[in-house]
């Protein structure tokens, strides 16, 4: 047994020292692993970008209530009333303004995009004054908030990265108005920071709402009071209501996207991960090839297949895995962070995002880089071990 | 003649590395067939758009709506052929990952707007006398294999109905073909007047305006004198080539050409070097035999040629394998499920692939090529 593992290490040490001499196909090889999982994470991070923006959208005991039937804001509506009774539902939390409910507008208005300059649909929420309290770490970064029932906005800081004429002093066109932009926030990322905010009862009459809305956001005293709520609003008569945990609602809008990305993403790194696959067994199939009276003599020398083949392995595992390493670096250093916006079907406007390449992505990534190095080295691996050793020995 | 002996003994000598080589330059085409086809789906509405119709929406948002009257007012400004209007209905069918287009229109306004899509004097005649039928494009009905006379629920997610109800029901009695391959065909035309009668609410209100000019070289300025003439006024319009506003609608979603360029590149460079790789290994290995065929009266170009064409060979027939693979991969059907309006590899593309193929038997092979080329038949023997 002591005297197997002892082969295993002098076969291995043997092969790995020997990789120098073949540099040009090992590189070969470890470039193309690199490549494979640095796209990869690349578009994987866009979809992990996206869900990261909804989860983070959602308050641990926050609800949002829409109209029964359905499935986002900009389909909902509310009356005045509705949204009064429904501020009024046990579980509530409260504090020094009264209960933590905010009922709000959302529309969507045309901003230039300033990666092209063409529009894009970009939020405009109509919030009370309460909407504050509601989002976690909403802080003001810079200017200050609007006033109420006055014609200013506050913008999200990703919405002002993305899109065009949302410093502060620049103003925007609605309802044949300008309304200038006052602050901008942030919610530590998030779906509110791609929005612009301006005070409910400034919104409705612009848009011509009367004393409507669309949804009421709002904070719950603990997590577990949600089904007392809940029940609380649809058994009431008066009410046609769908109430929902905000991590509930979030997921259900980003799941469309989320989705196609990932099975998009996957999709492309399969068919890629192939063609490195092939890379490999050919760089594999090579490198035994060329070894293959040292590894003849070897075995004449009374060194066993097993052995052999755990050297192959061995020698096409690391190659895999610095390349899985070098592309999860590049991947990382490229993409995380990268900011960008996109349609969210679902509310039929723009989200804008970070690229997220987190620890959980880049293993994914490495795992599949070690994959490839152990499809591509095993069967040049077996080949090695079966080879007849005084056929080899004879060769060249 | 003897080239192609040649080229061909050699590529047969190591079947499995030739094999290898293959097969990864054939996934590098399928994956660059497939992206294309992606691509294609975000862009076709944007070069089939007609260069003679204008799109008119409301100037704040599209959510916001503009008077069905607006119509009358704009065939009358200088320069207008036709003006039809569309608005969007957002409806569910049976599960929301089901997404296709629903929108109420004016039937004899739209078969003059849209030349483009093909219809039978029959259909056209039946969806005139049903009024709560429906106009389908083939691609749509394909995918839920309906057939005509059936009914089809449509859950409102924006509209409801005068009743109450969310359930609207329509009857498909017309299908529409494309006239040309971008032609989206996965539309689902119902009738205005049905729509404004049965809604709840909105009566008299549209999305928005598909204008077409008489002349296309006066679009800019029918385009400005649509906006001036609703300028100052309670709903103000922005109104833009329809190939800008379909640009401007992918744009939304993302730089999608970039991304896609991006991940092409990254194929190519590394299917690059393993053909590459396996290119130099070819010529390396048979030193001795180039030198033989040197000194048997090959000429120095003719080794060249041999060692390029080699890699010609081996890229032309991965990449036609490739690219017919891929195509038969696009025509099983799109990734989402039937939600891209069109899913095909264009015939540019077709050809951008070929040009690919070449490019990459020079890159991979000409390095190889030059070193065979300058081997000194002496040195080389002695090797």
């Amino acid at each position: 047994m002591f005297n197997w593992i002892s082969q295993i290490f002098a076969v291995t040490r043997f092969s790995i020292r020997s990789l120098p001499q073949r540099k040009g196909s090992s590189a070969a090889a470890l470039a193309g692993i690199a490549g494979v999982v640095a796209v990869m994470i690349g578009v994987l991070s866009i979809a992990q970008g996206i869900l990261k923006t909804m989860e983070s959208s959602a308050g641990e005991e926050n609800a949002i209530v829409l109209r029964s039937g359905s499935d986002s804001e900009m389909m909902s509506g509310l009356l005045g009333d509705d949204t009064r009774i429904i501020a009024e539902a046990p579980g509530i939390a409260r504090n020094d303004i009264g209960a933590m409910a905010s009922a709000e507008l959302f529309v969507i208005i045309n901003l230039p995009m300033r990666s092209t300059g063409t529009d894009a649909n970009v939020p405009l929420r109509g919030v009370k004054a309460q909407a504050v309290h509601l989002r976690e770490n909403f802080k003001l970064i810079e200017g200050r908030m609007f006033e109420q029932g006055l014609n200013e906005v506050i913008v999200g800081q990703g919405a002002q990265h993305e899109f065009a004429g949302l410093e502060i002093g620049a103003s925007i066109e609605v309802a044949q108005e300008f309304w200038p932009v006052v602050g901008v926030f942030e919610t530590g990322g998030g779906l509110a920071e791609s929005e612009i905010w301006v005070d409910a009862a400034v919104l409705q009459p612009a848009f011509r709402r009367g004393n409507s809305y669309q949804s009421v956001y709002v904070k719950l005293e603990s997590r577990d009071a949600f089904d007392e709520f809940k029940d609380s609003l649809t058994s009431d008569p008066r009410l046609n209501v769908k109430p929902m945990r905000e991590a509930e609602y979030y997921d259900s809008q980003s799941t469309i996207v989320y989705n196609m990305i990932t099975g998009l993403g996957s999709l492309i790194a399969v068919i890629m991960g192939l063609g490195a696959i092939f890379g490999a067994l050919n760089t594999m199939y090579t490198a035994v090839a060329g070894r293959s009276r040292e590894i003849a003599t070897l075995r004449a020398l009374g060194f066993r297949a097993g052995p052999v083949v755990i050297s192959v392995l061995t020698e096409s595992l690391l190659l895999a895995f610095l390349g899985g390493l070098l592309g999860a670096g590049l991947a990382w250093l490229a993409f995380d962070g990268f900011r960008a916006a996109t349609l969210n079907w679902s509310s039929f406007s723009a989200i804008t995002f970070a690229f997220d390449v987190n620890t959980s992505l880049l293993a994914q990534g490495i795992f599949f880089a070690m994959l490839i190095g152990l499809i591509g080295g095993l069967f040049p691996a077996i080949r090695a071990a079966r080879m007849p050793v005084a056929h080899a020995l004879r060769e060249l | 003649m003897k080239y192609f002996y040649l080229i061909f003994s050699n590529l047969k000598r190591k079947k499995l590395r030739t094999g290898l080589t293959l097969l990864s330059i054939m996934v590098a085409f399928v994956l660059f067939g497939y992206l294309t086809a992606i691509q294609q789906a975000f862009v076709a509405g944007v070069e089939v758009a007609g260069a003679d119709r204008l799109i008119v929406r409301h100037k704040v948002s599209l959510i916001q709506l503009l008077p069905k009257n607006y119509e009358s007012k704009i065939e009358q400004i200088d320069g207008v052929d036709n003006a039809l209007h569309a608005t969007w209905f957002g409806g569910i069918y049976q599960e929301p990952k089901n997404f296709f287009a629903q929108m109420p229109m004016e039937p004899e306004d739209l078969f003059d707007m849209y030349p483009e899509y093909i219809i039978s004097d029959e259909h056209k005649a039946a969806w005139l006398e049903s009024r709560s039928g429906v106009l389908a494009g083939r691609g749509l009905v394909e995918r839920f294999g309906w057939k005509l006379g059936d009914r089809i629920p449509i859950n409102a997610t924006i509209w409801m109905k005068k009743d109450g109800g969310r359930t609207w029901e329509f009857d498909l009695v017309a299908i529409y073909d494309g006239a040309e391959k971008g032609t989206d065909t996965s539309q689902f035309f119902f009738r205005y007047d049905f729509f404004d009668e049965t809604r709840a609410n909105g009566q008299g209100l549209v999305g928005w305006y598909t204008v077409r000019v008489t002349d296309p070289d006066r679009a800019a300025e029918v385009a400005a004198a649509i906006d001036a003439k609703f300028a100052n006024s309670p709903r103000e319009t922005k109104t833009e080539p329809e190939g800008a506003f379909v640009q401007g609608f992918a744009n939304q979603i993302g730089n999608i050409g970039f991304i896609i360029m991006s991940i092409m590149s990254a194929v190519f460079f590394t299917i690059l070097l393993v053909a590459g790789n396996t290119m130099a290994y070819t010529v390396r290995e048979r030193t001795n035999e180039l030198a033989v065929l040197k000194a048997i009266g090959f000429t120095d170009r003719g080794v060249l040629g041999m060692v390029l064409g080699e890699s010609l060979a081996l890229t032309t027939l991965g990449g036609a394998i490739g690219l017919g693979l891929a195509w038969l991969l696009v025509s099983m059907g799109d990734p989402t499920n039937g939600s891209f309006p069109v899913f095909y590899i264009p015939v540019r593309d077709l050809l951008i692939g070929c040009i690919l193929i070449v490019a990459m038997a020079f890159v991979a092979g000409i390095i190889p090529a030059l070193q065979a080329q300058k081997l000194q038949i002496a040195d080389a023997l002695r090797r």
